[in-house]
């Protein structure tokens, strides 16, 4: 029992993160009608701006120490961050340490305008282009923002260690009698998606910009012609789904270090995820998340990959094959998208 | 001549002159000059161009030709390579059974595959076709090499060891890949004054496979078969309510371009006898893309011109550093010159990617047509500026 609940644990995190980049590429795909391969490629954008501020913070200058002597007698020169300068040992100690929770105050403006400038720049121009072409350009985009980070961050996984208070792991089963270990992080991390999701579906479900915004969805045109703009508030849903993605991509960092080709490894999964869940079903890019994330850590069981060796690497892909041909809407796909 | 019209047996023998005489051309510059680093006629380098124009103008054909845009064909690349090595393994260092088990098995493999994506259109068909090259990558990397059952040898890759059987390899046949004793190695070096022009065995194999495989792209694009791909196309959706099951067309057509590529990864192992996993990695099916998209989606030449461009650029620009950069710009004065140098630094040597990815963007957002379509504008414009007054008005573009 106890490892199954485990199991189910460890599958929440990655779950999380899939859930969180296929609810963006749905956001667009169903806003905008455009399959956005550059979607991965703002999941490590986010990832790289915690990497990005955490550098910022630990920018020091050098102060020679006359109380303290290396063992020539010579005073030592001692490092101190500027923001301990300013702010004081403890609190700037504190900033330090707090500095992937506190990236996603900066993750959110500049996600929020590297979506905005994407698509006005770029992805406008494609509504009325064939959906290979779509495809082809975010893909070069993609490849060009993963060598632009490549070349300032080289090509090694960069560590972004989480905050000592929510480092080391937790007993959390002891509440309930039973003995789950589990890291703290990686329960942050899934309450912190539970969290956007739910904000995501709660702004669309109940107010007035999300109502509008789903009537776009269901009928862009009869919409427009009621005389909102509502090509500006699909722009804005562009940025709200790169700013989920990049929230995704910043807290994810502690789990796995970020390096330059980590939204292209997420990307494939969660085109996946979307497959399965249905093209343009918000509930259903959630749940085959949750779903997949879930079935491949039982996968990755000892007993699992003696029964069938490498299983863990292959389920996904399976399983999507499967859902594909005998359900091919996905789970929760709605008739009549993307069937020409 | 061999059923085709006038304009593609011309079409065909400058093909097959351009890659006969390719040494030559490819080398234009004395060896002990300084532009000497733009020599592209050395085999390796020869090969590839030859190995990826077959690999992308069978990938032409199934995105050329059906519109359907596949993002796994790397996976029948690397189920050839791993063909060919088994043969070397099993039979002998010959290639012809090499290739010919790389073809059938790429075919047998993309009909497997085709069968499945093809139920779906548009942007599912991309997915599956890359969530089944996805798979195939993980399975030759890590599944099917376990020690109980090693067919694809991991991350080490799969090579020819001493005590592999090779039941068919004669006393003293070359111990490399071979056509009935010519070592796919051998190199004649001609020495013309400066000039040192190599020809390689190797390289007129690959040459002489890949006349064969344009030809026969040149008679699917012009056959009926041809003809009803392009309506699928254009169309699929009256094609059915006419009456007509496209599937089978279209399924014929991803199984012969998966058999190109199952050919063009048997050529890499018979050039090589190696084939890892990295092969079939998702990167390289995106590779095949941009040589197609580069060089002119649907047109006979531009895979091949997609092909050699890249492959070249990706050679020349990685091989530039900021040393060749500052004797490049050393007439400038000194604080300009590194300037300069910083500016460029990102886009060459190991910056190569990122000089790809916006080069692939212009074209896609520019010139969907890609490098053809760019010199036929080029040439319109330039027989234009020749006669600007008479505009020749009413002139109808043929449909889609």
């Amino acid at each position: 029992m106890d490892s199954i609940l485990l199991q189910i644990l460890n599958g929440l995190d990655k779950g999380s993160a899939y859930a969180l980049i296929a609810l963006g590429l749905t956001l667009i795909f169903g806003t905008l009608g455009v399959v956005n391969f550059a979607h991965g490629a703002l999941f490590m954008i986010g990832a790289f701006c915690a990497v990005s501020l955490q550098r910022l913070l630990n920018l020091s200058f050098e102060t020679i120490d006359e109380t303290q002597k290396d063992f020539l007698g010579n005073p030592l020169k001692v490092k101190t961050p500027y923001v301990e300068a300013w702010f004081g040992p403890d609190v700037g100690a504190w900033i330090i340490d707090w500095a992937v929770p506190l990236a996603l105050l900066i993750a959110i403006p500049i996600m929020l305008a590297v979506g905005y400038i994407m698509e006005r720049g770029l992805i406008k121009h494609f509504y009325k282009r064939p959906h290979a072409d779509q495809i082809l350009v975010t893909f070069g985009l993609a490849i060009v923002l993963q060598e632009i980070v490549k070349y300032f961050f080289g090509a090694n996984p960069i560590q972004t260690p989480p905050p000592d208070a929510l480092n080391g792991v937790a007993n959390i089963g002891a509440a309930l009698g039973m003995d789950i270990v589990y890291p703290v992080w990686r329960i942050v991390y899934f309450c912190f998606a539970t969290l956007i999701i739910g904000g995501i579906f709660a702004f669309l479900q109940f107010t007035t910009f999300g109502m509008v915004v789903r009537a776009g969805m269901a009928d862009r045109e009869t919409v427009g012609l009621l005389g909102i703009n509502i090509d500006r508030r699909f722009t804005i849903m562009f940025g709200i789904a790169a700013a989920v993605a990049g929230l995704a991509g910043v807290m994810y960092g502690p789990i796995n270090p970020p390096n330059y080709h980590m939204g292209m490894d997420f990307l494939v999964l969660s085109f996946v995820v979307v497959v399965v869940g249905g093209m343009g079903s918000l509930p259903g890019a959630v749940l085959a998340g949750f779903l997949l994330g879930i079935l491949e850590s039982f996968a990755s069981t000892t007993w699992a990959t003696t029964t069938i060796p490498g299983i863990n690497q292959i389920i996904i892909y399976l399983v999507a094959i499967i859902v594909l041909l005998t359900r091919p809407r996905g789970l929760m796909g709605r008739k009549g998208v993307m069937e020409d | 001549m061999f059923g085709l019209d006038k304009k593609d047996t011309s079409l065909l023998i400058v093909v097959a002159l351009l890659t006969l005489l390719a040494p030559f051309i490819l080398n234009p510059f004395p060896t002990d000059s300084g532009l000497a680093q733009f020599n592209a006629g050395y085999p390796d380098l020869m090969q590839r161009f030859i190995i990826f124009g077959i690999f992308a103008v069978g990938f032409n054909i199934l995105f050329g030709l059906t519109g359907y845009l596949s993002f796994g064909h790397a996976a029948f690349l690397g189920v050839g390579s791993y063909s060919a090595v088994w043969m070397f393994k099993l039979l002998s260092y010959n290639i012809l059974p090499a290739i010919a088990l790389a073809v059938v098995v790429a075919g047998l493999f993309s009909l497997l595959i085709g069968y499945v994506s093809l139920r779906r259109s548009g942007i599912y068909f991309s997915i599956l076709t890359l969530a089944f090259a996805q798979m195939s990558f993980a399975l030759a990397y890590s599944v099917l090499s376990n020690p109980k059952f090693n067919l694809t040898n991991g991350e080490t890759g799969l090579q020819v060891y001493n005590d592999d059987p090779q039941i068919l390899q004669g006393a003293n046949a070359p111990d490399l890949p071979h056509l009935f004793g010519l070592s796919m190695r051998s190199t004649y070096t001609m020495e013309v004054g400066p000039w040192a022009f190599d020809f390689n065995a190797g390289y007129y194999v690959c040459a002489v496979i890949m006349m064969i495989a344009f030809y026969l792209a040149i008679r699917i694009f012009r056959s009926p078969f041809g003809m009803m791909l392009r309506a699928v196309k254009s169309n699929q959706q009256r094609m059915n309510y006419t009456g007509l099951n496209t599937r089978p067309y279209t399924l014929a057509a991803f199984v012969i371009s998966g058999m190109y590529a199952g050919l063009a990864g048997g050529l890499m192992a018979a050039m090589d006898p190696l084939a890892g996993a990295e092969r079939m990695q998702w990167t390289a099916s995106g590779e095949v893309v941009l040589m197609t998209i580069l060089g002119g989606t649907g047109t006979l030449i531009g895979p091949v011109l997609g092909a050699g461009f890249i492959k070249y650029f990706e050679n020349i620009f990685s091989k530039i550093n900021d040393s060749v950069l500052h004797g490049w710009f050393a007439f400038l004065p000194d604080g300009l010159e590194d300037a300069v140098v910083t500016i460029i630094h990102p886009f060459v040597g190991k910056g190569w990617h990122l000089t790809l990815g916006i080069l692939f963007m212009l074209v896609v957002i520019f010139l969907p047509g890609g490098l053809v379509e760019g010199g036929q504008r080029l040439a319109k414009w330039i027989r234009n500026r020749g006669k600007t007054e008479d505009k020749t008005s009413g002139k109808t573009e043929p449909a889609e």
